[in-house]
């Protein structure tokens, strides 16, 4: 799916490593030493018991299809309807991201469907974590705007 | 705050609602605010604090002819006004000030001196929500929904039923912006904007403005308006991405305001006459019946179904219509608020016979913050 310049993310200090790891091909999760909470988005702290002393790790890129919307208006740059969703991975955290390699209809995209994680190189920099149904036999080659 | 201390003795919308290119935004705030003025007596040598979103108070005290002693530009979204009449209470109440003015402007739709919001791509939602296509609200508020659909069993017949319903109240008001009744079928024949919401499930875009004065309710009764007493009031806030919001059924920020104003009012349900819950999309006054804890969890749809919130029913809801019929200029809990007002006054053209407490519940972000107003007419 094409990316409007305006809207490519802007990585700060605290959410560099994130997007580094996007970019190596991993998801990246924090998880705090001193109470274990596993969170997102990204900080240097944990917003459970406010702990410094967290560590990153690797995720399972595992999760299910939490909820979405599919909207029905794109923007120029995007072709065709496109879901905006949440997932919620193995680990507990949910995050925003795009369902691709499936048909963008309610009929397809079925809540708690089972999802892995696909990176999407946006630019040199950039590396979008999207998700893909867990099932091959789900996939599409096409739709999702993958 | 201490119920009954505080009381609203002006309040106006501007003169025009709807499309006013003609006037810029803060004009709008101080066609709102000259109204305001009028409808209570006042002058702006009157008025010692000042409150606005959207535009900053310094501008608005400035444009005005105002000396404040106490200013206040929380700005947290469309409830921005309700906690504005909050912190205004407790400051009338701590001394701060004798006389506030609320004011909100906004060029919703013809964008005359108003500016966008903009992106931040380096906030957390610029990084990792808006990259994903989000288009503004009706692509991120609309997104829980289909969890609550799937977890509490709400069908879109019943989400289409919340637009059906508060056109029945539009259609007695002849300030609304669509008044022609319309039904279910109607809803899913729109345009489908983000599924599962049709245009008619989306709030309208317009221009418009509302303004509200505060004194203490002691001298309440010098004024030629009927006062209008604060009974309780809450403000919370949860999250600005909706992605990270915790319980997709239901809004921490709507529970920790709407316990807050309750306790505060020390009402229970059972005494509210009228109730606005701020209606930037069909699925929020489901949550706020419930976070409000009018209805359980999972029973709201149900409850609107059955007409309880209809013209006739027992709890009457976004009488005026709401912002999926009467007006949306993008922030509009100012326009709930005088909605309120004019049902305490008894001067709402849907006016509910005989009513004496009114809820007045908001929404910032995209449940991303929360504010409620508990009002009475009895002293
Ligand atoms: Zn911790």
């Amino acid at each position: 799916m094409a990316i409007n310049p305006k809207t490519l993310p802007k990585p700060t200090p605290e959410t560099q490593h994130f997007w580094d790891g996007a970019r190596a091909g991993k998801l990246l999760l924090q998880q705090c030493d001193n109470c274990q909470h596993i969170y997102f988005p990204p900080r240097p702290f944990c917003p459970d018991c406010a702990s410094r002393a967290v560590t990153i790790f690797q995720a399972s890129g595992k999760g299910r299809l939490y909820s979405y919307v599919i909207n029905h208006r794109p923007p120029r740059w995007i072709e065709g309807h496109y879901s905006i969703a949440v997932v919620e991975l193995d680990e507990g955290p949910r995050l925003m991201s795009n369902i691709v390699e499936v048909e963008q209809t309610p009929e397809a995209l079925i809540l708690d469907m089972p999802l892995d994680v696909v990176f999407d190189a946006v630019t040199d920099d950039i590396t979008l974590v999207k998700f893909r149904p867990a099932d091959p036999a789900s996939r599409t080659t096409s739709g999702g705007g993958a | 705050m201490k119920p009954k201390s505080i009381a609203i003795v002006g309040a106006a919308e501007t003169t025009e609602l709807g499309k006013i290119p003609n006037m810029s935004q803060i004009q709008l705030h101080a066609d709102a605010a000259l109204n305001a003025m009028a409808d209570c007596g006042l002058g702006p040598k009157d008025i010692d604090g000042i409150a606005c979103a959207a535009e900053w108070p310094t501008d608005l005290a400035h444009y005005l002819g105002i000396t404040p002693s106490w200013v206040d530009g929380t700005m947290v979204g469309g409830c921005s006004f309700m906690i504005h009449l909050r912190h205004a209470a407790a400051a009338i109440n701590e001394g701060l000030c004798t006389t506030v003015l609320i004011t909100h402007g906004e060029s919703g739709r013809s964008w005359v001196g108003s500016k966008a919001m903009g992106n931040n791509p380096a906030s957390l939602a610029g990084q990792f929500e808006i990259p994903y296509g989000c288009m503004g609200p009706p692509t991120m508020f609309t997104i829980p929904v289909l969890r609550y659909m799937k977890d509490l069993g709400l069908t879109h017949e019943q989400l289409a039923n919340v637009a059906v319903v508060q056109r029945e109240w539009a259609s007695k008001n002849p300030r609304a912006t669509h008044q022609d009744l319309i039904t279910i079928e109607d809803v899913f024949a729109s345009k489908m904007i983000a599924y599962p919401f049709h245009i008619l499930e989306c709030c309208l875009v317009t221009d418009g403005g509302g303004a509200l004065i505060l004194t203490t309710a002691e001298r309440a009764k010098d004024f030629p308006t009927k006062p209008v007493y604060v009974l309780g009031t809450g403000e919370s806030v949860e999250t600005p991405m909706i992605s990270q919001m915790k319980d997709f059924t239901s809004s921490s920020a709507f529970k920790v305001s709407g316990k807050k104003a309750f306790n505060e009012a020390g009402i229970s349900h059972a005494d509210v006459d009228h109730l606005m819950i701020y209606d930037a999309f069909a699925h929020l006054p489901i949550y706020g019946l419930e976070d409000l804890g009018f209805v359980q969890p999972g029973e709201a749809g149900d409850f609107i179904w059955e007409g309880n919130t209809a013209p006739g029913g027992k709890l009457p809801m976004n009488t005026n219509g709401g912002g999926l019929s009467y007006m949306h200029s993008g922030m509009y809990g100012m326009y709930a608020l005088q909605e309120s007002v004019r049902q305490m006054r008894g001067i709402a053209p849907a006016q509910v016979a005989g009513a004496k407490t009114s809820v007045c519940h908001g929404v910032g972000g995209m449940f991303g913050a929360s504010s409620t107003i508990i009002m009475t007419n009895e002293k």
